[in-house]
């Protein structure tokens, strides 16, 4: 990355996202472990772990938005490349168990030897590796979102149709992964987790150096994006959202376009789910549920889509609620409060938080400075409800 | 005619000893003091001689000793019965006895000793007067195979008039033959004819299991029937996977039907489409509900009630759903999936919240229980009422969109929205009645699934993905693709499934259908035109 990438993919909204995500990457994880406990300052290590699960969701709607809000591509299987990258961690934690399991098998996670396996699947080979795991994280969503999109742009499945069939695909690999027999620990998952990288998982302090490494991952991420989008290629991908048809006539190989960033998009969620499994201690067949990944969408939608910062405040701040409503005497409630999110942000607020404020703030400018301050973000998604007719 | 002339004299015998005065000692009385000798060689003889004497009493004592009611008093060679109320009586003669004297013990039995017990009841209701009784006897024997019961056979077949029992008759007959060691060469195939005209599991089973020292062309003969069994057998479970696959079918395309219409005319994606099936089955929880309580007597005819009825309800909730929501989302596809999965979200809570989390009972009325077979197969009434209902609801659809001006509206706008708006079609009303009628056929829909699914708040999310296989596979603006693509997912689903495993099989027709649209990214009917692109 060339400072020249660096400089022009940086505007003042991703500066201040930059700041702020690093700021809380490192005051929190000092606060939990230099602070004595109970301290007002200090943050108590369930919540360090709780904070880490949101970075990596909001890792995960970066992702999409990546692909929705500049591609226009809305994939309702994103959930599934989430959990693959949550899989091939949790095997990596799994083979780290050795022989403290209830089994006792240095070889055989427990599940194995309750299914009376006699050995380890060849798919299960080198997971014994850090390395080799991290590199599964990138590869194995990769290459499914690959292959899923070579087929699926080339022949041009657009729109509702890419959608349902992504969900399609959430959906076998959820009842896959249900199935004992696909040597991933059937209904449930993978668990018990005893350490990483040598550390124990459960200490405060992996679970501070876990919340660090989400937020470098939130980072980086963040980074390459903006780096993507702010390319020409990013220009190529937004006229595909806006036109297809017409980009494809221009001489763009729409196809390549949108199979570079279905991919990358994938990878990123493959690490955020590969950063998610350690910091809850589980992975299990659930993860893939075709309702999970439309979830993830509407924490786009509700931040605002093609604007990255928008994806990242909108997973944090939904999930947020989440916590908030289900953990308490709201929680009959909750179901009615999602609901009503998708309806209301899709019908009220099309351009989602960031998306709003923006609008204000280019109106508030305009207004003060009569200058054309041109929003950053484009005005699109507010087509006129007569369009149709 | 030996064996017949020997039954007519054992039949005569048994009538006389049936009338006649005790001192005579006649067969039966012979093998009923048998038992008085204690032993299980002893009482299996007795059982064998008792179930050839057709003797009306024979009945009652074999099951008696069944049952553990048989006591025998070997030193006074007396044997005594004790009825189910508790009265004693002596076995030969009927005589009522006061008290079971304290030297008589009941006579127990070994396994050996049970399974002939079970083939002489079995061979005794050869000879009862309901025909049904006589089939299931004849089955007995047929799996038995007991010679014993051969003169029994012989003689009822001969008077037999009922065609069902007569052929389990001549089956049975047939098995017995085919194992006997002692019987002629052309009695066994014949016997092999009658069991390859059986043609099911237990003939299979029958000749599979033929022992080994047959003449050659017996062997030769039982081995050319076994083979066309097989195939037989192939055929029919070819035939009763197409009728699940049929019945599987029946169900998608209920389903699926009003997302098709939908998703034809409007192009939207309506995600809570799961949800007005759910409703649907709820208001038929509610109809029979009142019915109970209220008319019980109006129980069979519950779901003429709920059909309009859940037509009406979610038919207004998907108006009001589309004045309310949808209407300002046009032409932006993926907001309006989204809200209508959020929707969904909400109708589920709020029913969870009326009627609690569990499923909730709804009955069959009599008139859809049952089942009846066809050949090999069985077909329960419920599915096969639900495949009629879903194709005369396919057909006045149908008609409904060719025949009516609603329908022919409903066309224009799927075909060219602009072009149907500039010829004064309102389209905004058909958009509406549209979504109302997509919801309220899922309401129908909702009322059959009823039928043969749990009724819970989750009802519609285990349909939608599989309606929108049928939606994509099919292809949109023609019904024909939703039936065709509704019936050759079910039949594929249900041939993939003995193969593959039900679960594996489902992944395997995900998986066909995203390779399939890679070759027909507009589904099995593509519309053609203009409008494809828009």
């Amino acid at each position: 990355m060339t400072p020249h990438v660096l400089t022009r993919s940086l505007d003042r909204g991703a500066t201040i996202f930059l700041a702020v995500v690093a700021t809380l990457g490192i005051l929190i994880p000092l606060s939990n472990l230099l602070l004595p406990a109970g301290s007002a300052f200090q943050v108590p290590t369930y919540l360090v772990a709780l904070f880490g699960k949101y970075v990596c969701y909001a890792i995960l709607a970066l992702s999409i938005d990546l692909i929705w809000g500049y591609c226009g591509i809305l994939s309702l299987g994103h959930g599934a490349f989430f959990a693959l990258g949550g899989y091939a961690m949790g095997m990596y934690l799994m083979r780290q168990i050795g022989s403290r399991g209830v089994y006792a098998n240095p070889i055989l996670p427990d599940f194995m030897v309750f299914l009376n396996w006699p050995k380890l699947p060849w798919y299960w080979y080198g997971f014994d590796s850090f390395w080799f795991a991290a590199l599964m994280v990138l590869l194995v969503p990769g290459l499914l979102a690959f292959v899923f999109g070579w087929f699926a742009f080339r022949s041009r499945v657009t729109g509702v149709y890419l959608s349902i069939i992504t969900q399609a695909m959430t959906y076998a690999l959820l009842l896959g992964f249900f199935r004992n027999d696909f040597g991933f620990g059937g209904n449930n998952g993978l668990t018990d987790f005893k350490d990483i990288l040598g550390f124990n998982i459960q200490s405060d302090g992996t679970r501070a150096a876990l919340f660090m490494a989400s937020c470098l991952a939130l980072i980086v991420g963040f980074l390459i994006c903006r780096a993507v989008v702010t390319s020409k290629l990013g220009k190529v991908l937004i006229a595909i959202r806006d036109a297809e048809s017409r980009t494809r006539f221009l001489g763009y190989l729409v196809e390549s376009y949108k199979l570079f960033v279905f991919t990358l998009s994938a990878c990123m969620a493959g690490v955020a789910g590969a950063l998610y499994v350690p910091q809850v201690g589980i992975i299990n067949p659930s993860e893939f549920a075709p309702g999970n990944s439309i979830e993830a969408v509407i924490w786009v939608a509700v931040g605002g889509r093609g604007t990255l910062v928008g994806a990242a405040l909108g997973a944090v701040v939904v999930n947020y609620a989440k916590t908030f409503f289900t953990s308490g005497v709201l929680a009959p409630y909750w179901l009615f409060m999602l609901g009503a999110l998708f309806i209301l942000v899709t019908l009220l607020l099309p351009k989602g938080i960031i998306g709003t404020f923006h609008a204000w703030w280019g109106v508030r400018n305009q207004r003060r400075l009569t200058a054309n301050a041109e929003s950053a973000v484009r005005e699109d998604g507010v087509a006129e409800p007569s369009m149709a007719e | 005619m030996r064996r017949l002339h020997v039954f007519r004299t054992l039949l005569a015998l048994a009538l006389i000893s049936a009338v006649a005065v005790p001192a005579f000692a006649g067969p039966f009385e012979d093998a009923v003091a048998q038992f008085s000798e204690g032993s299980f060689a002893d009482s299996e003889e007795a059982v064998g001689k008792l179930a050839v004497t057709a003797n009306p009493m024979a009945f009652t004592i074999i099951s008696a000793l069944q049952d553990g009611r048989l006591y025998a008093d070997s030193d006074a060679k007396k044997v005594y019965l004790k009825s189910t109320d508790g009265k004693v009586t002596d076995a030969v003669t009927g005589a009522a006895v006061g008290d079971l004297p304290d030297s008589a013990s009941k006579l127990r039995l070994n396994n050996k000793l049970r399974r002939a017990v079970d083939a002489a009841l079995g061979s005794l209701t050869l000879l009862s007067p309901d025909a049904a009784k006589r089939v299931q006897a004849a089955q007995a024997v047929f799996k038995s195979r007991d010679v014993a019961a051969l003169p029994i056979i012989d003689g009822a077949l001969k008077k037999e008039t009922n065609p069902a029992a007569k052929k389990a008759f001549a089956e049975a007959r047939a098995a017995i033959l085919l194992f006997s060691p002692d019987a002629a060469e052309s009695d066994k195939l014949d016997a092999i004819a009658t069991i390859r005209a059986k043609g099911d599991q237990e003939a299979l089973a029958l000749l599979s299991g033929l022992p080994g020292n047959q003449p050659a062309s017996v062997t030769r003969v039982a081995a050319s029937a076994v083979t066309s069994i097989q195939n037989n057998l192939a055929l029919w479970s070819a035939v009763q996977n197409a009728w699940y696959g049929l019945s599987l079918g029946s169900v998608l395309l209920l389903a699926a039907i009003g997302l098709a219409i939908t998703f034809g005319v409007m192009g939207v994606i309506n995600m809570a489409h799961g949800e007005m099936v759910m409703i649907g089955a709820y208001v038929t929880f509610v109809v029979q509900d009142v019915i109970r309580t209220r008319y019980p007597g109006l129980f069979d005819y519950s779901l003429l009630f709920a059909v309009p009825l859940a037509f009406v309800i979610a038919g207004t909730i998907g108006v009001l759903i589309e004045r309310t929501i949808i209407r300002f989302l046009y032409g932006r596809p993926l907001e309006t999936l989204l809200a209508t999965w959020g929707l969904s979200l909400v109708l589920q809570q709020a029913v969870r919240t009326i009627f609690g989390p569990n499923n909730r009972e709804v009955g069959n009325p009599s008139w859809m229980s049952g089942a009846f077979e066809i050949g090999q197969i069985s077909i329960t009434n419920n599915r096969l009422w639900i495949l009629c209902f879903t194709l005369a609801v396919f057909a006045i659809l149908l008609a409904m969109l060719r025949y009516t001006s609603l329908g022919l509206e409903m066309r224009a706008v799927t075909q060219n929205r602009r072009m149907a708006a500039s010829m004064g079609i309102a389209t905004s009303r058909v958009d509406a009645l549209t979504f109302g009628l997509g919801s309220g056929i899922a309401g129908i829909a909702g009322v059959a699934l009823s039928q043969i699914d749990n009724v819970s708040p989750n009802l519609g999310q285990s349909y939608i993905i599989d309606s929108f296989m049928v939606v994509v596979f099919g292809g949109v603006g023609n019904l024909w693709g939703t039936l065709v693509g509704a019936f050759t997912l079910g039949i594929a689903n249900k041939f993939l499934e003995p193969v593959a495993g039900a679960v594996l099989g489902k992944i395997a027709i995900l998986v066909l259908i995203i390779l399939f649209i890679q070759k027909r990214p507009r589904g099995l009917f593509a519309l053609k035109g203009r409008a494809v692109e828009a």
